[in-house]
């Protein structure tokens, strides 16, 4: 054989090795693809019990499906060849069929099911992707203003320091230029032209020359937002009921959390007599009695009334109950929910009916439908799928088209 | 560092490996090696070892994949990675002692000697493959950054394209023929041979051969016939198909020697690092890592093992045969011949179709399985009764053979520019589903409708993706 040179041996370079991450764009492309795949499966993943009232930073395990990459392949009825430990025997079992484990050639890669797999997910992650387009409808200025909605960073002239990503090349170019210039000029007076004539080619750039572009971030001022969470807690809301409410309101609690800084929030429990509670009984403790709704009603309104001025503040108001209101109660009801419109931006009603349920019981439903305000909007929530789409019908960005 | 050895040590070894790899006969490309930390070497697994290679978000998938399995300790990575090339590229590990670095550099120069030398490979053009790799890339990133393009529409053409690059011939060693080439072809077989007895024969009748027909002989490259053939792909959609197919092509030799190459290399590095004389430690270490490497693994076949088993038995062929076997070999021939022959000649299919016998699947133990209901069941095992058996789903399980044969049959089905696959089916029915999506692609290249013609549950089936969707329907 003819070897002429030696194998070359290139070392380990610790700063080569922290910029080649050289995967990163095609992993940040992958995480949109799975974002867009968890998003299509949104209602499928709340109606997993076991998110609701779960800590933030709890990682949950999302199945993934629709990034797989498809080729033509072989079925799962097809043979494979294993080896065994010296004692096989014909009519011995030695795997799954399902999951394809035991079928090994080596290239499972091509194989379908090894391409089902679940991906980590924090529920603060899974909440942020939930809530993209959402947002508190309607929001207005009001007199005092308080709640920061939102930054942004706005360029802000130029400083000789800052990041890389912020250089601004063609001032940078430009200042050089008038270095180099005003260098030979001051040449051209103290120096002799052979030495002008000496001077080598190379005019490389100083630090003094880089112009970075400067940002400052840019609080916008909202309005001030209160939300009032009203529940009925009543006998007539069974565990289910109570179950489907409270996932309505830990997803609105959520919301509220992940994109509003300084809204509040009021829970107010309701049988035949409401309380304003804290977070933790509003969802965690039950209670039981009649329904009066327009104890919950009445409530909220005092509330308004001591604390939040519509004029000052964006009041938004949701109520979840079974609607088996007790009947003398309904006008009062009727009455207290329109006075709510009156001084809210939006009061949103959800009738909670698990399948079935609907026929023999009582519904507000019906008596809403005479209260006539373009901010009242009422859903029914049949079952733990319909939570998703119920409160994306409330909060949709672009409501105005989907209605 | 925090490494227990240096440059200088690795230089060392390589000098004497080299010897070794000198005196046992290995014909090796100049070799290079590259030092590189878990994550670095992620990525290069995740880019096939490419040091450059175009953008796609499946890479970043694999690399996820990769490294969560690596996290969590499910499977670590391998010790070494080497690409073929010339000169081949091959890359260590930091993290692994001078024990395995010298296990590894032994093992690569096994690779790269058979990179060099098997048939399968000559195809792959190695003293270009970085470079065109590299030139690839240029080009995929330069029609991300046109603004008439853009990543997008690059990205569902590579999806489509990456999802169809197998479907392609597999024995790059046989020609190609020309459209032109095929149709004299079909016009010389259709003429009647010459047959001496004519006065007393009856007239055959000569059948006019269809020569409009598009493609003349079934297609293998689907992604190439495509290409020529859909007047309403652009210039840039042809050339990113044509990007895709010549990197599905470059590794089609190194899923159709798997068993081969990984054997061989495994059979050079216990070789070479036996003849070293290696200090004690380093020596006892060796032999963990060699039998981690080879060890069976239950229910399933590692290719190392396999490998390994076949490349040694080929030896004792050619130096001790039993009686029986010295009849089939031809004289003079020994041991070490029958090795380097048979690593220039074959491939996975056929070395084991040529070197694995009944005998030596019975010391495996390989046995065939078949789903039964929910398990998977053993049906044969290496006995008298099964052995051919199992060696034949074996034999259809290595390779391109694990990848269903679909061909182009004609390009203008029922005359209205339909295109009609047909899956050449071998007793083993496609996966519907994935089929069904994978069409989808078919049908987003061509732009028109596609059939696929396949057997499911033994009926004939046609399964069709038009713009209506897709269907399937049985024959009648």
């Amino acid at each position: 054989m003819s070897r002429t040179t030696d194998s070359i041996f290139r070392p380990f370079v610790p700063a080569d090795a922290e910029r080649s991450d050289r995967s990163a764009g095609d992993r940040a492309r992958h995480r949109l693809k799975l974002r867009e795949s968890i998003r299509d499966n949104i209602a499928d993943i709340i109606a997993e019990e076991s998110i609701i009232g779960k800590d933030r930073g709890k990682i949950i395990k999302v199945p993934i499906r629709g990034i797989r990459e498809f080729r033509f392949v072989y079925g799962e009825n097809t043979p494979g060849v294993g080896q065994g430990d010296g004692k096989s025997q014909q009519g011995q079992v030695v795997g799954k069929a399902k999951g394809q484990q035991g079928s090994g050639e080596g290239k499972a890669g091509d194989q379908p099911g090894t391409d089902y797999y679940e991906t980590d997910v924090t529920l603060e992650e899974l909440i942020e992707i939930m809530f993209e387009d959402l947002e508190l409808p309607d929001l207005e200025r009001k007199a005092l203003r308080q709640i920061e909605a939102f930054r942004i960073s706005k360029r802000k002239g130029y400083r000789q320091v800052g990041i890389r990503v912020r250089l601004d090349k063609r001032r940078t170019v430009r200042e050089r230029v008038k270095r180099k210039l005003a260098t030979t000029r001051t040449k051209d007076v103290t120096a002799s032209l052979s030495a002008r004539a000496h001077a080598p080619g190379r005019f490389p750039f100083h630090d003094r020359d880089l112009v970075y572009r400067h940002m400052t971030t840019d609080v916008k001022k909202e309005s001030n937002a209160v939300v009032m969470c009203v529940m009925d807690t009543s006998g007539s809301m069974d565990t289910m009921k109570k179950y489907l409410a409270r996932s309505f309101f830990f997803l609105l609690f959520q919301f509220i959390c992940t994109k509003y800084r300084h809204v509040e929030i009021v829970f107010i429990a309701h049988h035949t007599e409401a309380n304003e509670v804290t977070e933790e009984e509003f969802f965690h403790k039950g209670e039981s009695g009649g329904t009066f709704i327009s104890s919950g009603y009445q409530k909220a309104l005092d509330i308004v009334q001591a604390r939040y001025h519509p004029s000052l503040w964006n009041i938004y108001a949701f109520h979840c109950s079974d609607g088996d209101n007790f009947d003398s109660d309904n006008p009062t009801a009727l009455r207290t929910a329109k006075e709510l419109t009156d001084v809210c931006n939006l009061f949103g009603y959800g009738e909670i009916k698990p399948l079935g349920s609907r026929y023999y019981e009582s519904s507000m439903l019906n008596i809403f439908r005479r209260l006539e305000a373009e901010n009242f909007q009422t859903v029914l929530i049949e079952r733990k799928e319909d939570i998703w789409p119920s409160f994306k019908a409330f909060l949709a960005k672009d409501k105005g088209k989907d209605d | 560092m925090g490494t227990d050895y240096t440059l200088k040590d690795l230089e060392y070894w390589d000098v004497r490996i080299r010897e070794k790899v000198e005196e046992f006969g290995l014909d090796c490309y100049p070799q290079e090696f590259e030092v590189c930390d878990h994550s670095q070497m992620l990525a290069y697994m995740a880019y096939s070892g490419m040091p450059s290679h175009y953008p796609h978000w499946s890479y970043g998938k694999s690399y996820e994949k990769l490294k969560t399995l690596y996290d969590h300790g499910v499977s670590g990575i391998p010790y070494e990675m080497v690409i073929n090339s010339s000169p081949a590229l091959a890359y260590l590990m930091r993290d692994n002692s001078l024990c395995l670095q010298i296990l590894t550099i032994a093992h690569v120069y096994g690779h790269n000697d058979f990179f060099k030398n098997n048939f399968t490979f000559k195809s792959t053009r190695a003293e270009f493959t970085i470079g065109t790799f590299k030139a690839h890339a240029d080009r995929v990133r330069r029609y991300v950054d046109t603004p008439s393009i853009g990543y997008d529409k690059i990205e569902s053409l590579m999806d489509a394209a990456h999802a169809l690059s197998l479907q392609c011939r597999r024995n790059l060693a046989v020609k190609k023929l020309s459209e032109e080439a095929e149709r004299e072809r079909i016009a010389a077989a259709s003429i009647p041979a010459h047959d001496p007895f004519q006065r007393i024969h009856r007239r055959q009748e000569a059948v006019e051969p269809d020569l409009r027909r598009v493609p003349p002989m079934p297609d293998e490259d689907i992604l190439l016939f495509i290409r020529d053939h859909n007047p309403f792909l652009a210039e840039w959609e042809r050339d990113v198909l044509t990007i895709v197919h010549e990197e599905a092509q470059y590794f089609i030799p190194q899923i159709e020697t798997k068993i081969m190459n990984e054997g061989w290399a495994s059979f050079f590095h216990k070789r070479i690092l036996e003849s070293l004389d290696l200090p004690q430690d380093i020596r006892l270490e060796f032999i963990v890592r060699h039998n981690q490497v080879l060890r069976p693994i239950p229910g399933s076949v590692n290719p190392y093992h396999l490998g390994f088993k076949l490349w040694e038995d080929i030896e004792r062929r050619g130096d001790r045969p039993t009686p029986e076997e010295r009849e089939n070999l031809p004289p003079g021939k020994t041991g070490r011949d029958l090795l380097f022959e048979t690593r220039e000649v074959d491939r996975d299919s056929s070395f084991l179709r040529r070197w694995l016998h009944e005998e030596l699947m019975r010391d495996l133990d390989l046995f065939r399985f078949e789903p039964k209901g929910e398990d998977l069941v053993v049906s044969d095992v290496s006995d008298d009764d099964g052995w051919r058996q199992v060696k034949e789903t074996l034999l259809k399980n290595v390779g391109m053979a694990s990848m269903p044969v679909i061909r182009i049959e004609d390009a203008d089905y029922n005359h209205n520019r339909t295109l009609l696959l047909v899956h050449a089916h071998d007793g083993r029915d496609l996966q519907l589903d994935y089929a069904e999506k994978t069409l989808g692609y078919v049908h987003r290249l061509w732009g028109h409708e596609v059939v696929l013609e396949t057997s499911v549950n033994g009926k004939r089936t046609f399964l069709t993706f038009s713009d209506r969707g897709f269907s399937a329907k049985a024959a009648k």
